[in-house]
């Protein structure tokens, strides 16, 4: 291994285990199980009915393996759809939250007590399949704002999901979308009202901790006609030797003269040096610009994961929408990545942007696979793509996938690629400069990555460039 | 400052220089010239650590301390600087922020408080008017899209606000026309310093009209085949490097 190598197989700092008392439903999927989770969740019948259907629909699909990744037969039945702490407050009294849980949070970085709060910041905590707190609630309503574990929405706000949900990513869309429809249990909902510029920044951290168990976690953000929000998930997991499954669904409608800015920053365990354990993180994420002027903005930084297999995209349906995609993706170990996104031009003078970067260490494979999409009526529609590809040592991949779709002449399409690598000669031209080899690829990795970290919220970028072991580059220059 | 004494150096199983002597003072110019191929850059490469080359046998000095067990980094911090023949290309981080690491590395490596943004600029704009130049590359990714000129100017721009004790300079005249020339030149003349020494690599003597070294060797077959004052230079301009390629076989 050179030096260089040795930088980006860094050890996975997140891998705890909480030992709590937890109520897990028994491995296995069946009609009971899913009526089961909708009661322990207290839902109305029209919920429950849309999750059978969904899983009626389930069955009758077939796992996909287009993507460019390999793993073995996943074993549905003996997954536990459902882990929950048992000592669970109401959700109202925050300082009533198992100690543990706050502990646990707290390791993570992500503080939920009254007194630690980060400001400016909101932020809705899920442990396995349940939300155990949700910070500014109260806040935020003085806003108008909602923003509440769906669980809640669906009980205290059923005509906003029942208006919405299944909209943007139907509960038939895809397999694992279909399975996320049936299984849910917790994730976070967002309402901004009209013209209501969110006032703080809103947040939800994942954290699965049960074994032998997936999450499936479903979001669903609407900013109605002229608001705007922005948005950041985090995730993490213990280190254990099995494969967990994670497939989340989430959905974003944009209306009238709306902008939701969504930023993901991906670190569940990525499994260890062979290849053993890990998380596959198998994710349907798209927005929908529903509304002239609307806008859709996707930033992501995806660290971890076994397997990564999301295309985070947005439907242009008004007029003049804007779909955006930022993404770092990060593959080392025996990471296997292939993420991208899909950009659905309908409406007239449209415009997409695409920034991808994939940084490839270790026996990591990393692809990139997007779709643009011009329908015939998107008059005047344009696209902006440009994937990068670096690769760290010679033994793992980069790929890319770019499917370019144009049904309307009058569109607008310009697609940029690059691959390079990181050289022993850049290296050592920083190091004779003075930095250390760590500092060295820090600063090459950071270079590289600084169109899409210019998009992280403030409070993030710090986050996330730490995670890639890099430091993030000065304001000045 | 330095004491080099029977180096040996391969790359790739290659001996490159085979026995190497050089005792360069503080305050003194040494220019290398040579063939290509005569294991000039090598020397240079090999100074500063690049991890490719082998140390087969031999000492290099450098006040008082091993040179040779010190990493890259150790060494810059300790006052050496290599002028690159072929400078990287760092995409999306500044030249400004950069240099800004690179001067808070060796500040850090000192004792010294590191200089934030601010400060930094200051410092930079004494460095840039000492030597007559502005400020243009400072603002653009290190070495990206410059032209050949630019990023020679660029390494001796990084000498001026980093200060070595010892600065060597590979081919840094290498891909310059006459007017590139003499402003690296110009700055270079600038920067000498009693306790500055200098060890400039040089294919041409043509740098060497603007800069008097204090002492010209010339290396051939890995080999320092000759030393003398600056009218060796001229003496090789007329009569090539045959004549002592020849000698370097023999001895």
């Amino acid at each position: 291994m050179t030096s260089i190598e040795a930088q980006v197989q860094q050890p996975y700092k997140y891998g705890f285990v909480t030992d709590i008392e937890s109520d897990v439903v028994p491995p296995g999927l069946n009609e009971d199980v899913v009526r089961l989770i909708s009661a322990k969740k207290g839902e109305p019948a029209w919920m429950v009915d849309w999750r059978l259907k969904a899983y009626r629909n389930w069955l009758k699909m077939e796992e996909p393996h287009w993507p460019n990744v390999k793993y073995g037969p996943i074993d549905y039945q003996a997954i536990s759809y459902y882990a929950a702490p048992k000592k669970l407050p109401k959700l109202e009294s925050l300082d009533q939250v198992d100690p543990k849980l706050v502990a646990t949070f707290e390791k993570l970085g992500i503080p939920i007590e009254e007194q630690k709060r980060l400001t400016g910041v909101a932020v809705d905590a899920v442990f396995d399949s349940v939300s155990v707190a949700t910070t500014f609630q109260a806040e935020l309503a003085k806003y108008g704002v909602i923003f509440c574990p769906i669980s809640q929405a669906i009980r205290e706000h059923p005509e906003l999901v029942q208006k919405y949900l299944g909209t943007v990513v139907p509960y038939n869309d895809n397999f694992f979308a279909a399975l996320n429809s049936a299984v849910f249990t917790d994730g976070s909902f967002v309402y901004v009202p009209k013209g209501v510029r969110c006032p703080m920044e809103l947040s939800t951290y994942f954290r699965i901790n049960a074994s032998s168990t997936g999450q499936f976690e479903r979001t669903l953000i609407i900013a109605d006609e002229g608001s705007y929000v922005s948005y950041l998930e985090g995730c993490s997991a213990p280190m254990r030797d099995e494969n967990q499954l994670h497939a989340a669904v989430v959905e974003l409608v944009a209306l009238d003269n709306a902008t939701i800015k969504y930023s993901t920053i991906q670190n569940w365990y990525p499994g260890d040096e062979e290849g053993k354990g890990g998380i596959y993180n198998f994710v349907t994420k798209r927005g929908k610009c529903a509304g002239k002027n609307s806008k859709v903005s996707w930033t992501q930084v995806e660290t971890g994961s076994a397997i990564t297999w999301k295309y985070p995209g947005c439907i242009l349906q008004g007029d003049n929408s804007i779909g955006e995609f930022y993404s770092v993706a990060v593959t080392t170990r025996r990471q296997q990545a292939d993420t991208g996104t899909k950009m659905i031009h309908l409406g007239k003078n449209t415009r997409s942007t695409i920034v991808s970067k994939g940084i490839s260490g270790g026996h990591g494979q990393n692809t990139y696979r997007g779709l643009v999409k011009i329908m015939k009526g998107a008059e005047g529609a344009r696209n902006y793509s440009q994937c990068d590809s670096m690769l760290i040592g010679d033994q793992c991949g980069a790929h890319t996938f770019p499917y370019i779709d144009v049904r309307n002449s009058s569109a607008i399409m310009e697609h940029e690629a690059s691959t390079s690598k990181i050289g022993e000669d850049q290296i050592f031209y920083l190091r004779q400069r003075g930095l250390s080899a760590e500092d060295a690829v820090s600063m090459i990795v950071n270079g590289f990555c600084k169109e899409v970290f210019k998009e992280l919220p403030m409070e993030f970028a710090v986050e996330a460039t730490r995670l890639l072991g890099i430091s993030l580059e000065g304001s000045v220059g | 400052m330095l004491e080099i004494k029977g180096l040996h150096v391969s790359v790739a199983g290659i001996e490159i220089l085979r026995g190497i002597d050089l005792s360069v003072r503080a305050g003194e110019v040494h220019a290398i010239m040579g063939p290509n191929g005569s294991g000039k850059s090598t020397l240079a490469q090999v100074l500063a650590g690049h991890p490719a080359y082998t140390v087969a046998a031999g000492t290099a000095t450098y006040d008082g301390k091993d040179l040779l067990a010190l990493k890259p980094e150790e060494r810059a911090r300790d006052g050496v600087f290599l002028a690159f023949q072929y400078p990287v290309e760092i995409r999306g981080i500044t030249n400004s922020y950069f240099l800004r690491s690179a001067v808070n590395a060796l500040r850090k490596h000192r004792g010294q408080e590191e200089l934030d943004p601010l400060d930094f600029l200051q410092v930079l704009e004494e460095k840039l008017k000492a030597i007559g130049w502005d400020d243009t590359l400072m603002n653009r990714p290190v070495n990206e899209g410059f032209s050949g000129g630019e990023k020679k100017r660029n390494e001796i721009l990084q000498l001026a606000v980093l200060e070595p004790r010892l600065a060597i300079l590979d081919e840094t005249d290498s891909g310059l026309d006459i007017d590139a020339l003499k402003t690296v030149a110009h700055a270079v003349n600038k920067l000498r310093a009693p306790d500055r020494a200098f060890v400039i690599v040089t294919h041409y003597q043509r740098l060497l009209n603007y800069i008097t070294p204090d002492v010209v060797h010339v290396l051939a077959d890995g080999r320092i085949v000759k030393s003398g004052g600056p009218e060796l230079a001229h003496e090789l301009e007329a009569k090539g490097y045959d004549w002592l390629r020849a000698g370097a076989m023999v001895s």
